[in-house]
Parts: C-alpha cells; structure tokens; sequence
C-alpha cells in the first residue's frame, strides 16, 4: 500500500508514493540517495540514524517515511550552508570529534538540534543531550569538546 | 514490517470511527518509539495504522481545578520542559526525564507510553504514587480510570479494543508533601529500571508525622505495582529510620520479578525494599 506524501528535505521539496511501511531512513537513503544519514541498531538506542523534523531530533530508524509528510527533514547533507561547513562540522574537524566517523552524522546533527536552542550549553548539558549518540571509537571527551566549542565557528 | 492501510485522522470523532472500521486489525500509532520496533519484529501486524499525530486539542497541558491535566499526544520532551509540570509536579517532570534519551523523549508521547504497558517504563509508578487518572475515550463516551487499575498484565491494560488515552489528570500535591522518582541504573544511563521506585509523603504541620503516604514501584511484577503494605506500616507514624527500613521490608510483599540481563529475580527484590527506602527518605526529604 503506497501513500502520497510531500515534504521538504534540507529546503528541497519533494513528492513521492511511498509505501507505508517504509522507514524514514529506508527513504531518505534508498528513495532520495542521502547517504548520509547512517543505520547501527535500528531500535532507538545509538543515534547514528538521526535527523531532524520540524528541527525537533528523531531516530529515523523507528519513523514512518509518512511521518515526514508536510515537514520538513533536516539530514546532515543539509547543515553546510552556502558551501561552509556549519560551525559543529568545523569544530568536530578541529577538534577531533571522530574517528571512523560511522557515528558522526548522527552525532553533528544532535549536536546541531542542542546549539539551535542553547547556543553555549556546558558539559553537563552536553553529555545529557547527546546520552543517545553511541560512539565506539572517541571515549566521548573529543565530541564533548567539540560541541563545546563550536561557538567558536558561528559567524 | 508487513505494508498496511496508514490513516491521519484529523479529530477524536474520526479516530473512533477508524478504530471501529479496522476493528482487530487496527492499531493507533503517536510516537511510533515502541510500535513501529514491534512492526518490524513482527510482534504485531496491523493492515491498518491510525495515526494521532494530527489530532488537535491533544497535545496541551493546562492547571485548573487543583489538577494538572496533560494531553495523550503531549511528547515526553515537551512534558519535562513543561513550566506547568516544572513548578507544580517537578518529580513527574524528573520522572520523564528519566526515559531513554532526549531523541526519544521527543518522539515518544503520554498516552502512547501508558498504553504500551512494559512493565519497566518509569512513568507508571509515579502517576501511581500521585494519585493520577488516565482518560480514556471511546465513540461510547469516555471514562476515567486510576492509574493503579490501569494495567493489567505485561503489556496489558483495560484499554477496550476502540479505546484510546485521550489524557491524564493528575492532582496538585497537599500542603507538607514531597516526592521522589528513583531509578536504579547499574548498566547504563539510558537503560530501563532494573527497579525504580517512587513515592509521595504528606507530613503533619509539625512535619514529625507521616500523615499520609503513597508508593509504587516498576519492574518488579508483571504490572508496576502500588505497594500499599509499605504505605500501611508508615501512616500516622512518626519520622523514623526504622520505619523507613520496615517499609522498604514490606514492599517486598508486592514483587515477583523475572530474572533477566538486568539482575537476578531475587536481586530485584532485594533491591526493591532499598529504592522503596530511599525514595521514602528523598520525599520526605523534599518536604522539609
Ligand atoms: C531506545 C528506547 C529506550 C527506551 N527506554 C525507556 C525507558 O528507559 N523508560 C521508559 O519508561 N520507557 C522507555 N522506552 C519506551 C518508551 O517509553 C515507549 O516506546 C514510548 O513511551 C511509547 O510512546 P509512543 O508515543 O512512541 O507510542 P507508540 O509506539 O506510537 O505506541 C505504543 C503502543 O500504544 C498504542 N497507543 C499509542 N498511543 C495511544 C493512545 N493515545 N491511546 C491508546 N493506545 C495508544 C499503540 O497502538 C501501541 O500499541 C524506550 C523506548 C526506546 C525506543
Ligand atoms: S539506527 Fe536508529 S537509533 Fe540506532
Ligand atoms: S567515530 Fe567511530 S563510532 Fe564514533
């Protein structure tokens, strides 16, 4: 059973038949070829999966692609603006907020849901936030830093 | 995940007539968190998913009447950043900050939490120990029903087939009151309860006598459980350790926990007189 949906992802509108079952991750990596956003767990728990609706933060590995219909997604192809990275993509860069990097789309647009409302949050702020985005490879302390500093980079 | 009919009703009235047109086969979906991982375990396989997710009048929280009343659809993130929830009833705001992570706080919402039903969901004891109500509504009407009667086995409740929870309504704390939410976490942060415990002291004006009480605890049955033998050795008691200590005792009265990855069924149990303990002093400590 397909359904008709259209939605914006990262400003871009589109329209597309998508079966129900189909998952917003499924979606935006087989339908749209956004990549980006990767698939660990598939149950909610490590993050790798997320982006954002309507600038709220979701695992897209347990939404509905239906769900997207008459909002707007925000994937980590969508933070640089105007060819610049955005500030968190910078400060993961100098400050060494990855390793493999399977975790870090998932990790930079969490961090970026956290700095849109609190732009100067403290570690204690951080490490609650971001208890979702599972990392095998950092110890943490690299992204911690990372999103800490990424006042740094904001024009 | 088996393809299915996906409905958005727009109002309660069109819900109720999609759930009584689906019949056995339909299923209301809100943050999707808990249902949509069932789905693709094939758990449950519904031809129809109804969604709540662009019904108005569900998603607000209001103060009136000497109760805060919190919508089905209100997401657990916007809960705990609640003012309302904040300055009137923090511990249920604590409570939900509890949950998982903030990504799932902001998908999953109340009533789909409630109707869910496992019994390690940190939600229920609290709403117990505050003496909350669930609204449910149907095409019949609607009733209201306490929130200790509300679930009735593992992933069970005495929701109807065509019933949904429209909203909860808890009452304001009385004068001289405190309340605590504890969870214990030996593995992780983000896990569920290997036992949590919550609970709700009114004291006298002296503040040396317990006058009224209220406990509950999660994961240590097949529902979360209201410990009423706990609540019977303390009321009209005096402020005692000892006291506290005999509670903690009793409220092994109501466990049957499962052993499983997190604790031994009788490591839950032991733990469950400890976190019933402390939860008794942290409230009454949050009402001096
Ligand atoms: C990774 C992860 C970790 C978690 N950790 C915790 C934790 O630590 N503590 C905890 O308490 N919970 C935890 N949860 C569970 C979480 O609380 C539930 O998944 C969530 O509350 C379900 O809400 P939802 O809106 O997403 O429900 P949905 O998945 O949409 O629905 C769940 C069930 O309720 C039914 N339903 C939905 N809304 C209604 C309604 N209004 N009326 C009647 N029936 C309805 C659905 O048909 C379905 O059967 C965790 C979940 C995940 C994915
Ligand atoms: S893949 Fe979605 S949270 Fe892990
Ligand atoms: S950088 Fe490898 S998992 Fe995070």
């Amino acid at each position: 059973m397909d359904k008709k949906i259209k939605f914006r992802v990262n400003g871009t509108e589109h329209e597309l038949e998508v079966p129900t079952n189909r998952l917003l991750v499924d979606m935006l990596r087989y339908d749209l070829g956004l990549t980006g956003t990767k698939e660990g767990c598939s149950v909610g728990v490590c993050g790798a999966c997320t982006v954002l609706i309507d600038g709220e933060m979701v695992s897209s590995c347990l939404a509905l692609a239906v769900f997207a219909d008459g909002r707007d997604v925000t994937t980590v192809e969508g933070l640089a603006q105007d060819g610049e990275l955005h500030p968190v993509q910078q400060s993961f860069i100098r400050y060494g907020g990855f390793q493999c990097g399977i975790c870090t789309p998932g990790q930079v647009v969490a961090a970026k849901a956290l700095l849109d409302q609190n732009p100067r949050p403290n570690e204690e702020e951080i490490k609650d936030w971001m208890m979702g985005n599972l990392c095998r490879c950092t110890g943490y302390y690299k992204i911690i830093e990372s999103i800490e500093k990424a006042h740094e980079f904001a024009k | 995940m088996i393809a299915f009919d996906y409905r958005t009703p727009g109002s309660l009235e069109e819900v109720y007539a999609d759930l009584k047109e689906a019949g056995s086969d339909g299923k209301i979906i809100a943050g999707g968190t808990a249902l949509v991982i069932m789905m693709k375990q094939q758990l449950v396989q519904p031809s129809c998913v109804i969604s709540l997710r662009n019904v108005s009048g569900l998603s607000d929280i209001s103060e009136n009447n000497g109760s805060v009343h919190i919508g089905g659809l209100v997401s657990h993130a916007h809960l705990d950043a609640s003012d309302v929830v904040q300055g009137k009833l923090p511990v249920l705001g604590a409570t939900y900050h509890h949950v998982a992570t903030q990504r799932v706080r902001t998908m999953a919402t109340v009533g789909g939490g409630l109707a869910h039903a496992d019994p390690n969901q940190d939600p229920p004891p609290t709403f117990i120990a505050l003496g909350a109500s669930f609204e449910l509504g149907s095409a019949g009407g609607s009733r209201s029903v306490a929130a200790e009667d509300f679930f009735s086995d593992y992933y069970e409740t005495v929701l109807e087939p065509e019933e949904i929870v429209t909203g909860v309504s808890v009452p304001l704390m009385a004068a001289n009151s405190g309340a605590a939410y504890l969870k214990f976490l030996p593995r992780s942060a983000d896990d569920y309860a290997t036992v949590s415990a919550a609970a709700v002291v009114t004291l006298d004006a002296a503040k040396s006598t317990i006058q009224d009480v209220r406990i509950a605890m999660g994961s240590v049955n097949t529902t979360p459980v209201r410990a009423t033998a706990s609540e019977d050795v303390l009321r009209g008691q005096p402020v005692k350790a000892e006291g506290l200590r005999e509670a903690g005792e009793k409220a092994k009265e109501h466990t049957d926990p499962v052993s499983d990855f997190r604790g031994s069924g009788s490591y839950k149990t032991q733990m469950a007189a400890v976190f019933v303990r402390r939860a008794l002093e942290a409230a009454i400590a949050n009402a001096s």
